[in-house]
């Protein structure tokens, strides 16, 4: 059945929007946007090393991704510059180094335009083993952390007041960041997953009234604008990543007139 | 029980320092299991601070902390929520401890919120969020409840009604109590041990003798301190129609 590079895709596509449906909503809720950015940018390096290495790519780009997240913490703490600068400084100089460094890696022929806005061909069986297991891992520990990461979210101080320890599942959400760009680099390109994340969430905002429907709706809107995307990305002869997430626009749009409808039903 | 049991979060000689200045400092006091302990005091007098202290929330503190119970509810000062996130006043009281449908109700019934249940919490007015703030907090049966202002934007009768709540629960459920209010009837009727505070503990003890101390004289004016004699006199005499006093 996986023989077919189509069927392959789609479902690694379906496993991707299990994932960052949920983890999309905690960034748009905690603005992480321009944070999980800088994570996919720093990515390019991951994939470089995996070249040079002979690494696996999701491996090498979680264990590059969780890296620059660390050094953006200790950043954080050491400089007084603002939190956009530090992300901006360590988005771009990631991504510079990344291509620099493909310069000098002459004898590999990269696909940049794979890397940077994804590619269906490109996924392996291994791949979506990869997607698949290291998908339910993450959810299975988001599940485990979220009581504490979702009450922080709403208030640190209540959270930590009454003992959820919010620190430790800040730090824990940011390495489950790391990896789900690790595992959906492939198929949306580094310059898009961030798109990923957060227009299903935003398209889920616009529809619910509760933390939970949000999530439901967000995952929803991710698999409907993967499997949207990917026909499309086929029948067009387009990047797989662009077209998911133009996709997940268009749902986006439609959500729009559920907002409209709601404020005139207040009026 | 020993006393020593008895008690739920211990401040020795704790102060927390900010920029290089103090915030407050040198502060000791102890709540126990069924005890009201109140803290009053000026505007930035380091009231909110002492309650951060004891519930852990600042961590680089000067002198120590024990705290002997995890089961606190906590209504806090100043929140602010983002509204990005969808949030009914059901989800918010299961923000950070599952509790039973039944707990809910019966929590939003006693601060008067229980028609607001299913409302979105953007949607409330300053009361009644504080109302939901107060319900949260005890839904849980804590075992040491912070209450920072909690009746700020309570309409008048839901005041008196909230601070008799409190107190209610103080003795139901035996919890200890860590108030924070600038209203100084409630304070001296209600609680057992009054710290007054400016930068430090300027003095400390059971109500009266609190309102004795020249200190606290000097700080709420002469006036403050006659609200108090009011009070001592409460229960022992009775006016009659005529303006006559009548002994109990």
């Amino acid at each position: 059945m996986f023989d077919d590079f189509f069927v392959r895709a789609l479902f690694a596509g379906i496993g991707i929007a299990f994932v960052t449906g949920p983890l999309g909503c905690f960034v748009v809720w905690r603005r992480l946007s321009y944070f999980g950015d800088t994570l996919a940018h720093s990515a390019l390096l991951g994939v470089t090393m995996a070249y040079t290495l002979d690494l696996n790519i999701a491996i090498s780009v979680f264990l590059i991704s969780s890296v620059i997240a660390l050094i953006l913490i200790q950043l954080q703490k050491k400089t007084n510059l603002p939190g956009d600068a530090l992300l901006g400084l360590l988005a771009h100089s990631s991504l510079a180094v990344g291509l620099v460094v493909i310069g000098f890696l002459t004898f590999i022929r990269f696909d940049i335009m794979g890397l940077l806005f994804g590619d269906i061909l490109a996924v392996t069986t291994d791949d979506l083993l990869i997607i698949w297991t290291g998908g339910a891992l993450i959810l299975l520990v988001l599940k485990l952390i979220w009581k504490p990461l979702f009450a922080s979210t709403v208030n640190y101080e209540l959270a930590e007041a009454e003992g959820l320890n919010p620190d430790r599942a800040k730090a824990i959400f940011t390495i489950l960041m790391a990896a789900v760009i690790a595992i959906s680099i492939k198929m949306v390109g580094l310059l898009l997953i961030t798109g990923m994340l957060i227009i299903p969430a935003a398209m889920a905002r616009n529809i619910s009234d509760s933390p939970q429907k949000m999530v439901i709706f967000s995952i929803i809107g991710g698999l409907l604008s993967v499997v949207l995307g990917l026909y499309s990305s086929l029948e067009f002869n387009t990047s797989s990543g662009p077209s998911i997430i133009a996709a997940s626009l268009v749902l986006f749009i439609l959500s729009l007139f559920k907002i409209k409808q709601s404020i005139k039903l207040k009026n | 029980m020993s006393t020593e049991n008895n008690i739920l979060v211990k401040l020795h000689n704790a102060g927390f320092k900010q920029n290089n200045k103090w915030l407050v400092e040198g502060v000791s006091l102890t709540v126990e299991k069924g005890k009201i302990v109140t803290l009053i005091g000026p505007n930035g007098s380091g009231k909110s601070t002492t309650a951060k202290i004891a519930l852990g929330i600042y961590k680089n503190i000067e002198g120590n902390v024990e705290k002997y119970t995890n089961k606190v509810g906590y209504v806090p000062q100043k929140i602010s929520i983002d509204w990005t996130l969808p949030l009914r006043v059901c989800d918010f009281m299961l923000l950070t401890e599952s509790i039973s449908e039944k707990d809910i109700d019966e929590a939003l019934s006693l601060t008067g919120v229980i028609h607001l249940k299913n409302k979105n919490l953007g949607n409330l007015s300053g009361g009644e969020f504080q109302r939901v703030l107060i319900a949260r907090a005890i839904s849980k049966k804590p075992e040491l409840l912070v209450l920072d202002e909690p009746v700020q934007g309570v309409d008048y009768t839901g005041e008196i009604a909230l601070y008799e709540l409190i107190k209610n629960i103080s003795d139901t459920l035996s919890c200890g109590i860590l108030l924070i209010s600038h209203d100084l009837h409630t304070v001296m009727t209600a609680t057992d041990h009054v710290v007054c505070l400016n930068g430090h503990v300027c003095c400390s003890g059971s109500p009266m003798d609190v309102a004795k101390n020249n200190e606290y004289k000097a700080l709420f004016g002469e006036k403050a301190s006659q609200i108090l004699t009011v009070y001592e006199h409460k229960h022992d005499h009775v006016h009659s129609e005529e303006g006559e006093i009548k002994k109990n």
